[in-house]
């Protein structure tokens, strides 16, 4: 594992319920997990697992019921507060009356960062996702792939150390999905940082991750941990190896006996 | 072409019912004058007389046309039968009224967003206000204006028409303000985005198109309620005045006149605020379409 050890995601017996109009939902239950710094880590399962639901506590944008979990040592809502990660959802999400830079520049001006820095970091980060000399376009004037990027250029713009992404290339076709994945692997090597990753594909898990989380529904919980024996350096067509194909069968089965197919 | 053809059929079918609509409406005076006179009236007699009476039941379209010109264009401004005078009485009472109703509109809402309290104490009373008709209510505020001592109608008028505009916009702008969806809340919330920001970056722009529709409903809303305004005995300005003295003296053409200088104002003042809406959206990266 590429982690340097210290763990920057720490979560022990975390509990979620929800309480709906049919009584209350187990979104997770008992689920520990250990994120270390520079990892990539993607949580796959089926609807209802909790995935998103572990990723938006991480966010604390949902309060857990039950357990503890700490992100770099401190509460979720206080790393929230410190402006510890950026968070890229499923929908791309940006604001239609803004151009690409500006949208990239939103955080920027929450965050009260000079002008002039903000100028210098939009261009920088455009750049980390090849969508240089399409600052001054809108959104609408882009392609999906291209707003997606956009969207998790804007999340990188500010120095959070943790990206969280919500099923990002969800929506998105599979040839586009494949070279965004390959971009996502080399902006994760140069950057650095701490990814947690939600996905439903597999092959997209298998193929980005350092640590693949394999959960199932009903209630949502942790039913493998595994950490990739791949190298850093994977180009596209590692997915023909055989330790690959190793890995996705063990996902696979992981998703299986976690009954995630038996309704 | 395209846009224009439909827009002129509908035009030239309105102008043939109205012509034939005043034939049949102004007939009767022709057939009785005839009566009088012991005179058989052909059709042509009919035709010809119902086309320009001094008094018609409804004043066949040129002939209102001819009379708007005349008191438009060929009266000046300061005579007391210009309509351009009274249009533009009306117009400042409903520019007034506008505004106050606007900005009183659009701080309600903002309100109601942001105070639960404020949702559910203000919102049916708002909606309260709506429900009592507007010529009930018009002649109490002239009054009780009056009886504070406030001069003059203009700051009755406005009220009146204030009262009218402000729902539109407070109805618009809750609905804009809570448009964007619970991703776009969570981002900024990601950002730790006070609300201050979340309301400047996020919900102002969002409410943009729901403003302007507003607006539009609004700036009409306006003039009804400035011509409500001066409708009450006693205003002897305005296009509102001008409609009750036309009826009050039996004289069609002036209650006419009126009505189609209204019409065109409102119409004037929608494809104004269409333009500020235009402007703006192209100043928001959107191209009108």
């Amino acid at each position: 594992m590429d982690a340097d050890g210290a763990a920057v995601i720490e979560a022990r017996d975390l509990d979620l319920v929800f309480e709906t109009a049919d009584g209350p939902v187990q979104a997770l239950k008992g689920v520990s997990l250990s994120i270390g710094r520079g990892e990539f880590v993607s949580f796959i399962g089926p609807s209802g697992c909790g995935k998103t639901t572990f990723l938006r506590v991480i966010a604390a944008l949902e309060e857990p019921t039950g357990g503890t979990i700490t992100v770099n040592g401190v509460s979720p809502d206080e790393a929230r507060r410190a402006r510890a990660y950026g968070y890229v959802f499923q929908a791309a999400g940006l604001y239609p009356w803004r151009t690409i830079a500006g949208n990239v520049k939103l955080p920027l001006e929450i965050m009260g960062y000079p002008a002039a820095e903000r100028e210098e970091r939009v261009r920088k980060v455009l750049e980390l996702v090849e969508l240089s000399g399409f600052g001054n376009k809108y959104p609408w004037q882009l392609s999906g792939g291209m707003q997606q990027r956009a969207s998790i250029a804007r999340a990188l713009a500010f120095d959070a150390d943790i990206l969280l992404m919500d099923e990002p290339f969800g929506a998105l076709d599979e040839i586009v999905r494949d070279h965004l994945n390959e971009q996502l692997l080399s902006l994760w090597r140069r950057t650095g940082k701490t990814i947690g990753f939600v996905t439903h594909s597999i092959p997209e898990a298998v193929y980005l991750s350092t640590k693949i989380v394999v959960m199932s529904p009903r209630p949502g919980r942790i039913t493998d941990v595994i950490e990739s024996p791949l190298p850093a350096e994977r180009p596209l067509d590692i997915r023909d190896t055989p330790e690959f194909l190793e890995v996705a069968h063990r996902v696979r089965e992981g998703l299986r006996a976690g009954h995630a197919y038996d309704e | 072409m395209r846009r224009v053809l439909p827009v002129l059929v509908v035009t030239l079918a309105i102008v043939v019912i109205w012509y034939v609509a005043a034939v049949w409406l102004n007939s009767a005076w022709v057939i009785d004058q005839a009566a009088r006179a012991g005179r058989e009236p052909s059709f042509m007699d009919i035709l010809r007389g119902t086309m320009n009476q001094d008094r018609p039941l409804l004043p066949p379209p040129h002939q209102v046309l001819a009379e708007l010109w005349e008191l438009t264009v060929e009266k000046r401004i300061t005579s007391k039968r210009s309509l351009v005078y009274h249009g533009l009485v009306t117009l400042q009472a409903t520019m007034l009224g506008f505004v106050v109703g606007a900005i009183l509109g659009v701080a309600l809402a903002i309100g109601i967003v942001h105070s639960r309290t404020m949702d559910l104490s203000v919102m049916p009373w708002a909606i309260i206000s709506q429900t009592v008709p507007i010529v009930a209510i018009a002649p109490m505020i002239i009054v009780l204006s009056n009886a504070v001592g406030i001069e003059g109608r203009t700051v009755p008028k406005t009220i009146i028409s204030a009262y009218l505009s402000y729902f539109p916009v407070l109805v618009s702008m809750v609905k804009g303000l809570r448009s964007p969806e619970r991703e776009q809340l969570d981002l900024l919330k990601t950002y730790n985005a006070s609300r201050w920001q979340t309301f400047v970056k996020l919900r102002l722009p969002a409410s943009m198109p729901y403003f302007f529709a507003s607006m539009k409903v609004a700036v009409a809303a306006s003039l009804v309620g400035a011509i409500v305004g001066e409708l009450p005995t006693g205003a002897i300005e305005g296009l509102g005045a001008r409609m009750l003295i036309g009826s009050q003296f039996g004289e069609p053409m002036i209650m006419w006149t009126a009505l189609f200088a209204a019409a065109i104002l409102a119409a004037l003042l929608v494809v104004a605020v269409g333009i500020v809406q235009a402007l703006a959206a192209r100043a928001m990266g959107q191209v009108a379409r």
